[in-house]
């Protein structure tokens, strides 16, 4: 992966660079206008965001039974990615919604999931941030109970109410408005390659910890 | 043995709570102020908003239900009883089992006591469909249990526990409230909702069977030093 990073790296930086444009080229949605731009940024960062919730839950369910340490880096370098991107989806939302609805935010089905989503990963932070040692392991399982939430999370705020666009409209894109298609898979290479970037470079970073503790320990024995 | 097991443990709680009260009493006058603050917060020329009573009822239930959770495990941390309990050779889940009829046991006594309260502080028709709301209640209780003595189980070994636990248990169980709140203000309408009730109910049974099973799953393997 190291050998691949700079010249990703490179691509990443590009490839978002260009993407203002791409998107000021992209087709003017009917009833929305230019709000509906903050689409290309939008969407592709919860993407990136539930990959790395996704990949929290999975390496933390393989650290609680087998105990190899290098999953649980995995888990919590992606948690934080995670909540990066969360944090931009969170932020981009309100934007739309305010022009889109006229008010900041609605306790709507995803933005309920969302939020809660985001909360219990900042928790999970939290724990191993301060719940001291053999903190990995208790967070490992808060990642778990993360995962198994979301479809709870999602089917009862959406009986509760739900005024969010379908999400459906993302996989129907290339059909109902070519235009827009282009663009909108450009942007969600273009944040998967940054996802890929952060969460490798933050894997890393834990990888040297845990390579300096083991030599601290050395020096002390 | 796994059903005895978790008998004894309940058993043993059980008999120390008997001695003191402690938990039993701070508990439950710590929902009482609950829902006198709320009260307070929310009622205006006398009168409560019509949907109030629900919400005040389930908030009441979590807050005293993390505080119980709280003082439980730490009772047993203090006395170092729990790495006792876990070194006897006994099936682990079972413990988890034990620990969690416990919780439950104290909460539904609390619940006794709170569902009264609210009804006649807030002029609440929570009586009308009286199983729906024990249904309701039942569904909860053991969702939020099954997560909360888990979380609180396993971070007795942390640090700045007693912060923690809401931190991480409150948006885990924010299906629980959601399905509460809304199920039980579902039975406040006049006339009262009875299929979107039983709904809730429904959502809430599979949110514990989930849990429960994740719980007894990785019981074992967090309490595992």
């Amino acid at each position: 992966m190291r050998r691949f990073f700079t010249p990703l790296a490179v691509l990443t930086a590009l490839m978002l660079a260009y993407a203002p444009v791409l998107i000021a080229n992209a087709p003017f949605e009917s009833t929305m206008g230019l709000i509906q731009k903050i689409f290309y940024f939008h969407v592709p960062s919860w993407f990136a965001m539930f990959t790395g919730v996704f990949i929290c839950g999975i390496a933390s369910v393989v650290y609680l039974f087998k105990g190899r340490p290098q999953t649980d880096r995995l888990a919590v370098a992606a948690a934080e990615v995670a909540v990066v991107f969360g944090l931009i989806g969170l932020v981009t939302g309100p934007l739309w919604a305010r022009k889109s609805w006229g008010v900041w935010w609605q306790w709507d089905a995803h933005l309920t999931m969302a939020l809660i989503v985001e909360l219990i990963f900042v928790g999970y932070l939290l724990l191993r941030a301060y719940g001291g040692p053999g903190s990995e392991k208790l967070s490992a399982a808060v990642a778990i109970f993360g995962m198994a939430n979301v479809p709870f999370v999602y089917v009862s705020a959406n009986i509760w109410r739900t005024v969010h666009p379908p999400t459906s409209v993302v996989p129907e894109l290339g059909r109902t408005a070519p235009g827009m298609a282009g663009p909108f898979w450009y942007c969600v290479l273009a944040f998967m390659l940054l996802f890929t970037l952060l969460f490798s470079a933050r894997t890393h970073l834990e990888r040297r910890r845990a390579e300096l503790d083991e030599l601290y320990l050395d020096e002390e024995e | 043995m796994f059903f005895k097991t978790a008998l004894l443990v309940l058993r043993k709680d059980f008999a120390i709570e008997l001695k003191s009260l402690e938990v039993f009493t701070t508990t439950l006058f710590f929902a009482l102020s609950c829902v006198l603050i709320f009260a307070f917060a929310f009622v205006k020329e006398g009168q409560a908003p019509e949907d109030a009573a629900a919400g005040i009822l389930w908030i009441a239930i979590a807050f005293s239900g993390t505080l119980a959770l709280g003082r439980t495990f730490e009772r047993e941390r203090y006395g170092e009883t729990l790495r006792a309990l876990l070194l006897a050779p006994a099936p682990r889940p079972a413990l988890y089992v034990g620990k969690l009829l416990g919780m439950l046991a104290l909460l539904g006594v609390a619940e006794v006591l709170l569902v009264p309260l609210t009804a006649f502080l807030f002029q609440a028709a929570l009586f009308s469909r009286p199983w729906l709301l024990v249904g309701l209640l039942a569904g909860g209780t053991i969702g939020f249990c099954a997560v909360g003595t888990l979380f609180a189980a396993m971070l007795v070994r942390a640090r700045s526990r007693d912060v923690l636990l809401p931190i991480l248990l409150y948006p885990i169980t924010i299906p629980v409230i959601i399905a509460g709140v809304r199920g039980t203000a579902a039975l406040l309408a006049s006339p009262p909702d009875e299929p979107v009730a039983v709904m809730w109910i429904g959502i809430l049974a599979a949110f514990d069977v989930v849990f429960v099973t994740l719980s007894l799953w990785t019981f074992e393997p967090l309490m595992t030093e």
